[in-house]
């Protein structure tokens, strides 16, 4: 029941809305109640509504709007990138991106790998059924 | 020689129409009386060259009563459809209508008329040489290797309907006489389909389940949006 993910300086988020739609960055100053500058590696700083972002478990270790150097230097210390890319979370998004751009042979060499990998669990399957009978 | 940027006149406008050198100045400026002197009292002429000998037209038999406005005249030579970036040689494309609809299928080379040529190739799909419109076809971005053939002797007219000779009617033999010829495909066509589609075949079955995936007709299934799907 109690929140987990907090808002605060070097906080993690995934931009959910908007021009930089699917981006990772990092909470680097609270404005407002509403807004918060948020900063990453390629993008110029800006402010963003908190209902733009989704926090992450991510955390990392900086001072308040640390300069462009510093904010890299902080993520690559914490791995940023790797930790998002091993959790759950990145990994869905990951494989979102790969179906979302296969090519129609690929869907088709995809749909020719389904039917056998289903074919081979049936035999399994069958061949289970028949020890166990 | 340092070129030279812009030409100079030599009677400069005032006004458009009006120069600012009198003809008589503008004989001495362009240096004729040199040409003349150069030449002996005269400007240098050729001898007119005498015209041909023509025939004298015969009068028309027929003068229409008000005068016949001629149409203005059209040099524009139409050129082919412009081809899409993604069809080149050897892509892939995919059917949407006709008999054919769903089959994928090999480009060859965009025609004068500006129909696009494809082939099955037949031993795979069925379909052959053919020629097909741009705008009914979907470019996938798979690239089929197409330098072993040689399309150069396909064109239009080797698509286009022959000429039927014209039939003296006879009574009694009308209905046989008519049934026989229309629908054998001449000899040469099918080797034609054969040559071409021989090495195209071989550079298909080089990459793994290539021929599978132009044997197999392409469906929209659930879940399938078109304007999200990359091809």
């Amino acid at each position: 029941m109690p929140f987990k993910r907090y808002v605060e300086i070097g906080r993690v988020a995934l931009v959910n809305y908007g021009k930089e739609y699917g981006r990772l960055v990092v909470i680097v100053d609270v404005i407002d109640q509403n807004r918060a500058l948020v900063d990453a590696p390629d993008m110029v700083r800006t402010q963003m509504n908190f209902k733009r972002l989704s926090l992450t478990d991510i955390k990392i270790d900086i001072k308040r709007i640390p300069k462009k150097k510093a904010l890299i230097q902080a993520m690559q210390e914490a791995d940023v990138q790797g930790k998002w890319e091993k959790s759950s979370w990145g990994r869905k998004l990951i494989v979102q991106k790969k179906r979302a751009s296969l090519n129609d042979f690929d869907r088709f060499k995809l749909m020719l790998a389904k039917i056998k990998r289903g074919g081979l669990i049936r035999q399994e399957l069958a061949k289970l059924k028949e020890s166990a009978a | 020689m340092a070129p030279k940027n812009s030409k100079v006149t030599r009677n400069p406008n005032l006004i458009p129409g009006i120069g600012k050198y009198s003809r008589s100045q503008m004989y001495h400026k362009k240096g004729l009386w040199a040409i003349k002197a150069k030449n002996g009292g005269q400007f240098p002429h050729h001898e007119k060259k005498a015209k041909p000998e023509t025939t004298s037209e015969k009068p028309p038999k027929f003068y229409p009563a008000d005068d016949v406005k001629k149409p203005l005249v059209n040099k524009r030579k139409p050129k082919p459809t412009k081809l899409r970036t993604s069809i080149t040689p050897g892509t892939v494309l995919i059917i949407l209508t006709g008999r054919f609809k769903g089959k994928r299928v090999v480009f060859l080379k965009q025609l004068p008329s500006g129909l696009l040529l494809i082939t099955g190739p037949f031993k795979i799909n069925g379909v052959p040489l053919r020629r097909v419109n741009q705008s009914y076809v979907i470019a996938t971005s798979t690239k089929v290797d197409i330098s072993g053939v040689d399309v150069n002797k396909l064109d239009d007219k080797y698509f286009g309907k022959k000429a039927e000779k014209k039939k003296k009617k006879g009574e009694g033999e009308f209905f046989e006489a008519e049934k026989e010829d229309k629908n054998v495909l001449p000899q040469e066509k099918k080797d034609d389909q054969k040559l071409v589609d021989a090495s195209l075949i071989q550079s298909i079955e080089a990459v793994p389940d290539l021929k599978a995936y132009l044997a197999a007709r392409f469906s929209l299934k659930s879940g399938m949006k078109p304007h999200e799907l990359v091809f």
